[in-house]
């Protein structure tokens, strides 16, 4: 009887991943949690490098993931620096040369203000769902709270990262820790979100930690200060004009 | 002849001031010889090695490629025309795919450019054929230029990150099969040269590249299709531009020296035809016309040109010689100039310079010697035996 029921299990295996909820269905929610029509973050980057730590503030207004304006307020040096995102093409204005360039090429590779962070990977669009097929793989507790661990790959050609692994509070449906891989398989980035906050009907990580995992360093500190979801932006400040103002 | 003699011997007789003029007019002949033929074994050289190393017989550029704008080099990419695949030995070329990438040696983040070259092509200098091995990692070869910045050695290991055609991050780790020693920066600074056929798979655009660089002496240049031919001429356009401007600055240089000179030889001559008032007065009064004091007091002159063109020989032929055949030291830093010189520039002084230079000082010699001498037609030979100057 009981090799009938080994050979059974062995002729018709149960999906172990039946137990899990549909990975499509929980990366639409995580989406719903990070993404808005419109976004207005007050923020700080802290930056980690092998000499010393700096931190950037900054506020930003985006719409959706196709248009972004962002303003530096601080330190003394970076206070009046300015980038616009639309679309694909991103231009940055800098005060003491009182010029407006456009970030491409090589440019676009290298990192924001020394960050972990390229220019390149503030250009990416962000709304997952549609860009990933998901699975469910497990599951694991980070700081006590029980995570699903998704594992994204990418469902066309022309995604940044082929696939990504993300690890979604059960509750919450917002990643506590993600990891960036190229399509070699190689890990490329790591994220960790922490300091969740209910804000209105949604959960947001008001601190974020960025690692390129290829370079040497601490990685990049994103601190959230403030953030409102689906207010008005002003039209204007999505224009090379709104730089020099 | 008489005036010839009568100049030579005048000339002799100034004792120091000849000399001392001769002098500053012989430096002022080797400068400007050395100086341009420093220019021309360095536009001679510079030439030599970007043909060897660079554009070969000229380059077919894919019709969007523009290296001046790296927006163009995503898109710059296309299958290899069928005229130009293969390796025949009547009409070699070498294809080269490129990217851009990051490279991170020891953990710090470096822009780069990738360039897949065929590891068996015979068109260019680089040692591509050290391309050809069969590692797990993608072999690479480096510039000491590059090699230096990454800090990278042979056999050191980094890991290379890219975009795919589709936008698409991959990374791999490269390992160093090869540092090039170069006297062009184009193929070195900045620049990560991996197998053709490896690149155009990391790139996914198997059969494509970015430009195809045909043979040295390859005549043939027929248009093909997605393709723009850009001729020697062409390519080095930036750096005949850049040798007109080191030419201008050069010819600056020249009339400095050449004002220092030419104002002592003015002012000899001036000097000369005050203290001398009574001799050309006596010569007019024994028959001598005009034209004939006129004659020899620019002959004066332009026998300093003569000399000098002596004296620079005595010390500027075996100056130069040895510098020709030793060459000058480049100090390091202009390896990051990003022009192609070498580590020693070999000046070349031809015939053509010598004989120009010569003919060129000697005519602004001559008028300048003429100018003071002018004077002396309307000089009254009474008043000049007297001592006076009308």
């Amino acid at each position: 009887m009981k090799f009938i029921f080994i050979l059974a299990l062995l002729l018709f295996p149960v999906p172990l991943h039946a137990q899990f909820p549909d990975g499509a269905a929980v990366l639409e929610k995580v989406d719903q949690n990070l993404n808005s029509t419109t976004q207005v973050i007050r923020s700080k980057m802290i930056i980690h490098s092998r000499r010393d730590t700096r931190t950037v503030e900054s506020k930003s207004w985006t719409e959706g993931d196709k248009r972004a304006y962002t303003e530096y307020l601080a330190p003394a040096r970076e206070k009046g620096t300015k980038m616009l995102k639309i679309q694909d093409q991103l231009w940055m204005y800098s005060p003491s040369t009182d010029r407006i360039i456009q970030i491409s090429g090589h440019m676009l590779r290298q990192s924001v203000m020394g960050s972990d962070l390229s220019y390149e990977d503030m250009m990416e669009d962000q709304r997952l769902a549609g860009l990933y097929g998901a699975e469910i793989i497990g599951t694991e507790i980070i700081d006590g709270r029980t995570c699903w661990i998704l594992h994204l790959v990418a469902k066309k050609d022309d995604v940044a990262y082929h696939s990504r692994t993300m690890w979604v509070d059960q509750e919450r449906y917002v990643p506590m820790k993600e990891e960036l891989y190229a399509k070699s398989g190689k890990l490329l980035k790591k994220t960790e979100l922490s300091d969740f906050r209910q804000i209105n009907d949604r959960w947001y990580p008001m601190h974020m930690r960025f690692k390129d995992v290829l370079k040497t360093g601490d990685g990049t500190e994103f601190v959230v200060d403030s953030i409102e979801f689906n207010t008005a932006v002003p039209e204007h400040l999505f224009s090379k004009a709104a730089l020099r103002r | 002849m008489i005036t010839l003699r009568l100049a030579y011997r005048n000339l002799m007789g100034a004792g120091l001031r000849t000399w001392l003029n001769t002098i500053v007019l012989s430096m002022a002949y080797v400068i400007i010889i050395w100086q341009k033929g420093l220019l021309d074994g360095w536009n001679y050289q510079a030439r030599h090695d970007m043909t060897n190393w660079e554009i070969g017989g000229g380059q077919y550029w894919q019709e969007d490629y523009d290296p001046y704008d790296l927006f163009t080099l995503e898109k710059s990419h296309a299958q290899i025309p069928e005229a130009l695949t293969g390796m025949n030995p009547q009409r070699p070329v070498a294809p080269i795919l490129i990217g851009q990438a990051t490279i991170y040696p020891q953990g710090r983040m470096q822009s780069c450019i990738l360039r897949g070259i065929d590891p068996e092509q015979t068109v260019l200098h680089l040692p591509s054929a050290a391309l050809q091995q069969d590692i797990a990692e993608i072999p690479v070869v480096l510039g000491t230029r590059m090699a230096e910045s990454t800090n990278l050695n042979v056999g050191d290991t980094a890991t290379i990150r890219w975009r795919d055609a589709n936008g698409t991050f991959d990374a791999a780790d490269a390992r160093v099969v090869r540092i090039m020693k170069t006297n062009v920066p184009t193929v070195d600074q900045g620049q990560i040269w991996v197998p053709l056929a490896r690149l155009q798979q990391m790139m996914q655009l198997p059969g494509e590249a970015t430009i195809i660089v045909v043979g040295q002496d390859t005549n043939e240049t027929g248009p093909q299709e997605g393709f723009v031919f850009r001729d020697r001429k062409y390519l080095t356009k930036d750096f005949e531009d850049m040798m007109q401007v080191e030419k201008l600055s050069g010819y600056i240089m020249y009339v400095i020296l050449l004002s220092l000179a030419l104002l002592a030889i003015f002012d000899t001559q001036i000097l000369a035809i005050f203290r001398r008032r009574k001799e050309i007065g006596t010569l007019i009064a024994l028959g001598m016309t005009r034209g004939a004091v006129i004659r020899l007091f620019t002959m004066e002159g332009a026998m300093h040109g003569i000399l000098a063109a002596f004296v620079a020989a005595i010390y500027g032929i075996p100056l130069l010689t040895m510098q020709a055949r030793w060459g000058i030291p480049m100090p390091d830093i202009t390896d990051n100039y990003g022009l192609a010189i070498s580590d020693r520039i070999f000046p070349i002084y031809s015939a053509g310079l010598i004989t120009g230079t010569t003919c060129v000082i000697m005519v602004v010699v001559t008028i300048v010697s003429f100018i003071p001498a002018r004077t002396i037609s309307h000089l009254n030979p009474t008043d000049a035996i007297k001592g006076k100057l009308s």
